[in-house]
Formats: structure tokens, sequence, C-alpha cells
């Protein structure tokens, strides 16, 4: 794994890698030193072209408790608003060495172009682009997913996958990199996925998804949910009107109230409340179900920071990633590789 | 070709581990404050070993209460010029390591940075009053200034051999997940 640029073409194994590896930084958030020294002397840089709170954090904690240096940069203040292009961006950015770019775009696809060009020679990790994918959103949503399913079935989390369990996709899916990373991630993880939503709300080919489609909220609820997953209505993003007013779009398609107590009138006693946040309460979820015991967005929020230490230390760590400022001869790999001494293999690591 | 020896077989691997256990009561005159952490991967299952050798030789002890296992992966100093490595879980005894005599176990000691690591990733999780360090295997070539306080086998190798320390607990013979289990440890010289 070179880079984490979208969840559709992650493979089964790595996807559990980035799990089992995060539920070990888990871990360390508990201790008394929260830092590891594994990245120390690498440089990550937080490149966010679209305003951020809680990614570029995490992202920023992330790299620092693994003791890499962070440089945030963001669109706003700096020579992007003069015309900088990307291409310009980026070539700065390798000049000061860089060894990882965590990039938020507008455009879709920005990642993308970053990672398959020779502009930069850094690890690309992508934070969410345009309508296209935000592969750490999934995984963290995955991981809270994991821990819950794996702590009702009593096995522990670490190699387990989501087989069988049933994920409900409600809202803005049109407008969400969350719900297509989501669809991507959960189907190579075993889950059945329902995306509901106002037909206005949804993509084109939405039918080819690998997961089913439902116009009622209350309908898909009554088949029985373990895991529901409210998105934000992404009122910057919508250039018409979509429903007519937020007090229906609420009433059909918010998580209200009501909708809570029906969970429990269902049996439904295990199924748990996700919202990748920022929340608009009142709107897509009220704020008793918001803060009911089911909300895990807090839970997510903290498993953020592990799964992001975790496709960090995936990324940067290992030998095909030397630091950015010194790249490694052709002669030099291969006299270390002749090297007896430093050949020694995991199993034999003394 | 690679030759291989066996240089220790199953018998010997546990004389060597009793010995070792009844050699860290003897040092710690007794077993109070007691905690030995492994060393993911083969240093964990010899640690539990030890630990319930300690437990039949003093019937005070509870094997399991003392006993835990430390990863050093992200402590190493060569993570950049290694295939990455995922983590291993650390879990510690519930007592913790503060105040207490760890003894680091660990299957092979070779150039003493995986024990450098080791030492690092104690400090971040507490202050234990001493640290010492057991190893089944001891087979030279050190880099650092670091030695074993006791040792299954001195075991004076060629650098360009490699030693492979196989236990039931992580290894069976043709290497399958639910092979045939085995315990040995063997030197592979290419020829």
């Amino acid at each position: 794994m070179r880079h984490l640029l979208s969840t559709e073409d992650l493979s089964l194994h790595n996807a559990i890698r980035i799990l089992d590896t995060a539920e070990e930084m888990a871990a360390v958030g508990e201790r008394e030193v929260k830092k590891l020294p594994a990245l120390r002397g690498r440089t990550v840089v937080n490149l966010f072209f679209e305003d951020s709170t809680r990614t570029r954090i995490s992202f920023e904690a992330a790299a620092k408790r693994l003791s890499a240096d962070v440089i945030n940069f963001a669109a706003k203040g700096s020579s992007v608003s003069k015309g900088e292009s990307l291409k310009d961006t980026a070539q700065t950015l390798a000049a000061m060495g860089a060894d990882a770019v965590v990039i938020r775009h507008w455009a879709s696809g920005a990642p993308h172009r970053l990672a398959a060009t020779d502009w930069i020679d850094a690890a690309i990790i992508n934070a969410g682009d345009g309508t296209h994918e935000h592969p750490t959103q999934a995984l963290l949503d995955a991981f809270t997913m994991r821990r819950h399913w794996s702590k009702l079935a009593g096995t522990p989390s670490a190699g387990a996958d989501l087989k069988g369990m049933r994920v409900a996709i409600a809202g803005d899916v049109l407008h969400s990199r969350v719900a297509r990373s989501n669809v991507w991630l959960l189907r190579t993880l075993g889950a059945e996925v329902t995306l509901v939503a106002p037909p206005t709300l949804l993509p084109i080919g939405v039918d080819k998804w690998p997961c089913a489609v439902s116009f009622d909220l209350d309908e898909t609820l009554a088949q029985g949910v373990d895991a529901m997953m409210m998105l934000r209505v992404q009122g910057e993003r919508m250039n018409a009107s979509f429903f007519p007013t937020t007090r229906e779009y609420s009433r059909r398609w918010g998580f209200d109230d009501n909708r809570l107590r029906a969970l429990d009138s269902l049996g439904l006693k295990d199924t748990i409340i996700m919202h990748p946040g920022p929340m608009n309460r009142g709107l897509e979820i009220s704020a008793a179900a918001a803060d009911s015991p089911r909300s895990t967005v807090l839970a997510q929020v903290r498993n953020g920071v592990s799964i992001r230490m975790a496709a960090l230390y995936l990324l940067l760590s290992g030998e095909n990633r030397e630091p950015a400022a010194a790249p490694v001869s052709a002669s030099a790999a291969a006299s270390h590789a002749a090297n007896p001494n430093l050949t020694y293999s995991h199993q034999e690591s003394h | 070709m690679v030759l291989t020896r066996v240089v220790l077989n199953q018998a010997d691997i546990d004389r060597a581990l009793t010995r070792i256990a009844h050699e860290i009561l003897e040092a710690n005159k007794g077993s109070q404050d007691l905690v030995l952490l492994g060393i993911p991967r083969r240093g964990y299952p010899l640690a539990v070993r030890l630990a319930a050798k300690i437990a039949a030789a003093d019937p005070t002890v509870d094997a399991a209460a003392i006993v835990g296992q430390l990863d050093v992966t992200m402590f190493r100093d060569d993570l950049s010029h290694q295939p990455t490595r995922p983590p291993y879980p650390t879990q510690l005894p519930r007592t913790g390591i503060d105040n207490k005599v760890v003894v680091l176990i660990d299957d092979v000691l070779y150039s003493g940075r995986t024990i450098r690591a080791a030492l690092d990733a104690i400090i971040d999780l507490g202050r234990p009053r001493i640290v010492r360090l057991a190893v089944l295997i001891d087979r030279g070539h050190r880099e650092l200034p670091i030695r074993a306080d006791h040792v299954g086998k001195n075991l004076p190798t060629s650098s360009s051999e490699k030693v492979r320390v196989r236990l039931e607990e992580t290894d069976s013979v043709d290497g399958a997940p639910d092979g045939v289990r085995i315990n040995e440890v063997v030197i592979e010289a290419t020829a």
C-alpha cells in the first residue's frame, strides 16, 4: 500500500490490516505517555482546500501521536488564493521534503492526480475529495461497527469482518463522499448496506452500487437494522432545492424522537446510531437521538484518531518509504539487500 | 542449499526454561513483585511457560497474574528499512509495572536492538524498579551494550546463519496454521 485514495480499490486484506493496526493504536490513547516514536523525523502535510475541523484535527493528533512533524496548510490565507495551481503547491511541498500529504479538495479526483503524477513523491492520503470518497471516515465507521459487532458476538474484534451486519445509511447520499466510501468498504467487509434517501438526493447510477436502495426510513427500520448512519444535509453544496422544507425533510428522513422510540418497540435493542459529523441537530438527527446511549458519534471521533494513526503508520513505515529528501540509489539498495546482517525476516527479528 | 541443524529439541527447551525459572526466583530472592513481559511473537509463549514453572515452584504465585506481552514494533530503529510490520497487542498484568521487577523475555538475543526498543517501550508504560532480561538463545553478534541476565543456551553462530525457534504455540512442522505442532531450535546455514 503506497497511497490511501479510495475504499473502492481497497482489498479485504488491507482493510482488515488497517482496522487491526488501529486496534493497537487505540491502546496508545489510554496510556500515560500518549506517543509512539514510530514516525520520528517524518513530515506530514495537512493540505486542506476545504474547511474541516474534525478531520484536520484528527489527522494532526494522529501524526503527532506517532511523533511526526505536522505542517498545516489551509487554502484560505495561502498562495492558492493568489491563483497558485495544485501542481505548484504540490511541488513546493515536495521541495520542503513532505513524506505524506493528507489532502482534502473540493474537486473529485484531486488526490488521485497527486498520486498519479510525479509532482510529489510522498504518500497521499485522501481526506475527502469533492463528492467522491472519504476513505478514512469509512474506515473509522467500519472500526466503530466492528467493535460493536464483535462485542455482541463476544469474539475479539481483531481479524474480524462485518459479515451479516445490516447497515442503513440515510440522508444526503448525492453530495456525500462518506456514503460512497462506506458503501464500497462495507461491501468488502461483508455487511449488507441499504441507502435511504429522497429520490432527489440519490446520485445517477445508484442502482449499480453494491447496496439496496429504499425511499422509506420507517420501512427500512422495521426490516431490522444493526447500525443506522445518518448523513449530514450538505446545505453548502446544494445549488437547487432538493426537498420542499427542512421540516418535511426532518419528518420523513430525519432520525427524530419517534424513530428513536420505534427502535425499542421494534425490539432493536442493540442498534447503534452513527453520524460522521458535524451534525445538524433537529434536521437529520434529533438531539435526543444524538445524545442517546445508542449514539456512537463521540466514539467515531475517538476511533478516527486510531484509524488515521494506523493509515499513517502503514503508509510511512517500511523499506519502500525512504525519507523523501534522501532517495536511496539503486546500488545502495542492492548492497543493503546483500548484507546478511540487515536482512532478517519478520519471523526472526532478534 | 540450506543446511538445517537441530540444536535444542523439546526436552532441551523445557529443561532450559525450568532452569531459567529457578534462576529468576533466585535472583529476585523469591517471587515478590515479579512481572514477566514476553516480546511478540515467540517471547510471549516463553513468558507464559516460565510463569507456569515459577508458579509450580512457588504456590503463592498466580501464573496468569504476573505475565504480560510487550510489543516493541513502534520503537524499533529499523522501521524504515524493513517491510511494514503490523503491531501486536501490548497487555500488561493488572498490577501494572510501576515499582515491579520486570523480566523481559525473548526467544533469541542477537544484535540487541529489539531489547533497546523494549526498554524504550517500557519507559513509556511505567517505571519498574528493576528490568532484567531472559532469553532462550544468545547467539552473539551484539551491536549495542546489552547482555542477558538469564540465558537458556549460548549458541556461537556465524552471522550468515539463521537461528529459528519454533514453539508449539506459534509454529507447526510445515508452517500451516493447523499443522502438527513443534518445539525446537534449529540453525539454518546456506551451503
